[in-house]
């Protein structure tokens, strides 16, 4: 651990604020764990995302001031999301026009296990005794590049997985097509529904032969696609937060 | 129709989407192992994909220099600005040798620019002599993938066909039996044609000499019989030098199909003694392109088709979704540079997921220019319902006080009505998925009450 207390910064995507306070909960719990000063800023909105991917990214300016508002004077700014945090990172700079902006923004925001991986540099011990299917969320997947995708040729890396390398008794799923996306897609989930869910039930047919016990993800926006999918079919697949779990295990 | 609702007509039949998607994911696989074999890929994929900067940056003078070359060479040159300038040179050619009929190898050029209705109108007979070409012709189809034309039909399609047309067994579904009974069919055609077409995959600047790459030895079948050939090249076509092509040869055919490299390549540096060669050069929308910034890249492509077989979408969709002679990730940014109002729902027929740039040979960010395309089409076309709403979004998410007082109502209205009843997104959400369960507090709510001391 470091010697000073990291200053961080706290954001929830809108959804998980209103659908899935215990992942936020999570969150927070695994960063005070970790020793870092944790602040939730009240004054937080959406980053803007779902209206960008949609075509209206210039109606976003405001919102993505108003998060600069609210963030940039943390250390980090730490999000249990890969999409939102790919979004900030990768456009906010664009949206503004402020392209001394990136700089900052990319020595500061992190989605959580990137941070835990890259800054924080923890090696979780414990045990979780669980298969594990592992969603890549595209966005985390080869938006921050959290680990290699299946198309690239370099060589492997997976800075999520390694997190759980020292856990004992967990096992990871071997899918058949390890890291296809699972339909989501923001507003594609509706404006595509027919896709959407073909694609969400070929995911968890995978997930299902591979004998996934446990469900999990960087983002709860796959997670939720997923689980209402399964839920309709009445099948149950329990899904937790990669945060859920990770707090577990450092508990 | 909009992609979304060919993608629902195509998803009805269950069974036979799921072997699209499956036979096109095998493609896929195939590519993998092909790409895995060469330990420089990602450096073959950055050379190619910076030689294709390189000539966007000089395309002028690299196409002059093609043009002195190539015309040295004995090649005719001939300037196109657009489809019909292109259909109506081919016309001339085969008005001036009396020529009824002419066989074509595959050629996604001549499909954008829709030269077989053209010649057809003007008495003339166009042989497809790809085998899937030939396929989708026999139905009237155009082709709904760009390496593999006829890839949305089976086996059992195909037999059904040909016993029709070439008179072949009924129920014989073997393909060898198939593919022999459509080679002396095209033998024929072959034999008799005194012209023929050819699409183009490499010009050179450096030589004036073109590449065309098949599998089925065609186009070489076609021209080698033929007085005349008339080759069809995009301008976006070039390579500066001889050398150069090796880094694209050695990319297109392991991205394509997953071969080392196409059965054939070959080479076309001048006509033989008493022969003509006709060289096409092709604009129709591509000086355009190449004035867009942010969609210049996409001109980059060489036609593997990898794109395709890697979307979620397409798999899921087929080729004849997009409704664009160009279909995929690809086709939903190059569509709309032709014309924006038509395509306006290919760029959203995406989730953005960035398979297609990862697998792109010559590293177009495809998924990021269909982004950008959205944001174009938005401000073109305008949905005022959706704008408004937009708006409405857009005002909450910059005020922290309507952001919560939303949040409140959202988590109140999802808990209060009946699925059937909620607005419109969730209606469409709620078809096929269950919503999310509402809990007790939000996470705000619940670091009020626990956590908020110092703030
Ligand atoms: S965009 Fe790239 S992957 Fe798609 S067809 Fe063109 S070269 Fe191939």
């Amino acid at each position: 651990m470091e010697q000073s207390q990291p200053n961080v910064g706290l954001f929830i995507p809108c959804y998980v604020d209103q659908f899935y306070p215990q992942v936020g909960k999570a969150t927070l719990e695994i960063l005070e764990k970790l020793n870092c000063k944790v602040s939730y800023p009240l004054d937080q909105t959406c980053c803007g995302q779902p209206l960008a991917n949609s075509g209206y990214e210039r109606e976003t300016k405001e919102s993505c001031q108003q998060f600069l508002n609210s963030f940039l004077k943390f250390d980090y700014i730490v999000a249990p999301t890969g999409s939102c945090v790919h979004h900030i990172k990768e456009r906010y700079s664009k949206i503004l026009n402020a392209p001394e902006l990136q700089p900052s923004l990319n020595s500061k925001i992190f989605e959580l296990t990137e941070f835990l991986h890259d800054i924080l540099k923890v090696e979780l011990q414990g045990t979780f005794r669980h298969k594990i299917g592992y969603h890549a969320s595209c966005h985390a997947l080869r938006g921050l590049r959290l680990s290699k995708s299946s198309e690239v040729n370099t060589a492997p890396f997976d800075k999520v997985k390694s997190l759980f390398e020292k856990v004992e008794g967990l096992e990871w799923s071997q899918l058949q097509r390890s890291d296809e996306c699972c339909g989501f897609g923001g507003t594609f989930s509706v404006k595509e529904e027919a896709i959407s869910l073909s694609m969400g039930k070929d995911r968890l047919a995978d997930h299902h032969e591979a004998g996934t016990e446990i469900l999990t993800a960087t983002d709860m926006s796959c997670l939720m696609h997923l689980k209402g999918l399964a839920d309709k079919k009445q099948s149950t697949l329990p899904i937790m937060h990669l945060a859920e779990i990770i707090n577990q295990i450092i508990s | 129709m909009s992609h979304s609702k060919a993608s629902t007509d195509f998803l009805r039949n269950t069974e036979h989407a799921k072997w699209h998607d499956e036979t096109l994911w095998m493609i896929r696989e195939k590519r993998d192992l092909a790409s895995q074999k060469v330990p420089e890929w990602e450096n073959l994929r950055t050379l190619a994909s910076s030689i294709k900067e390189h000539v966007l940056s000089n395309l002028d003078q690299l196409l002059l220099e093609f043009e002195a070359n190539a015309t040295k060479n004995g090649i005719q040159v001939h300037w196109a600005k657009d489809a019909q300038e292109h259909n109506q040179i081919v016309l001339d050619i085969l008005k001036k040798q009396s020529c009824a009929q002419v066989v074509k190898s595959k050629s996604i050029l001549t499909e954008e620019c829709h030269l077989n209705p053209f010649l057809e109108k003007n008495g003339i007979e166009v042989i497809d002599t790809d085998l899937g070409e030939r396929i989708v012709q026999f139905l009237h189809q155009p082709p709904s993938h760009i390496v593999l034309p006829a890839i949305h039909l089976k086996k059992r399609d195909i037999s059904e066909l040909f016993h029709q047309k070439l008179q072949t067994e009924k129920g014989n579904e073997d393909p060898y039996y198939l593919t022999q009974a459509a080679r002396t069919h095209l033998r024929e055609k072959f034999l008799k044609a005194k012209v023929a077409i050819t699409g183009v995959n490499f010009g050179i600047a450096e030589t004036g000499e073109f590449v065309v790459c098949t599998n089925e030895g065609n186009a070489d079948m076609g021209v080698h019989l033929a007085d005349v050939h008339i080759a069809c090249m995009g301008i976006e076509k070039l390579i500066p030098r001889r050398n150069d092509l090796g880094v694209f040869l050695r990319l297109l055919a392991r991205s394509a199909t997953g071969q080392a490299i196409t059965n054939y390549t070959s080479h076309f540096r001048g006509p033989e003694k008493g022969k003509q060669i006709h060289l096409i050069l092709v604009d129709n929308g591509r000086t355009e392109q190449l004035g867009r910034e942010k969609f210049r890249n996409s001109l980059k492509c060489i036609r593997c088709g990898a794109c395709m077989n890697t979307c979620p979408i397409y798999r899921r969709s087929g080729g004849f979704s997009y409704q664009s002679t160009v279909p995929g990730p690809i086709g939903s940014i190059l569509s709309p540079g032709l014309d924006l109002k038509k395509y306006s729902s290919l760029p959203f027929a995406s989730t953005l997921c960035g398979s297609c740039t990862d697998v792109c040979p010559v590293k177009i960010n495809i998924h990021e220019q269909l982004y950008e395309w959205r944001q174009e089409i938005t401000k073109a076309n305008p949905n005022h319902a959706e704008i408004l709403s937009m708006k409405l979004a857009s005002g909450i998410f910059k005020s922290p006080l309507a952001y919560r007082i939303s949040g409140i109502l959202m988590r109140k209205l999802i808990k209060n009505l009946p699925d059937s009843l909620i607005y419109n997104p969730w209606n469409v959400w709620g078809k096929g998925r269950k919503l999310p369960e509402t809990p007790q507090e939000s996470f705000r709510n619940w670091y009020l009450n626990h956590r908020n001391n110092e703030q």
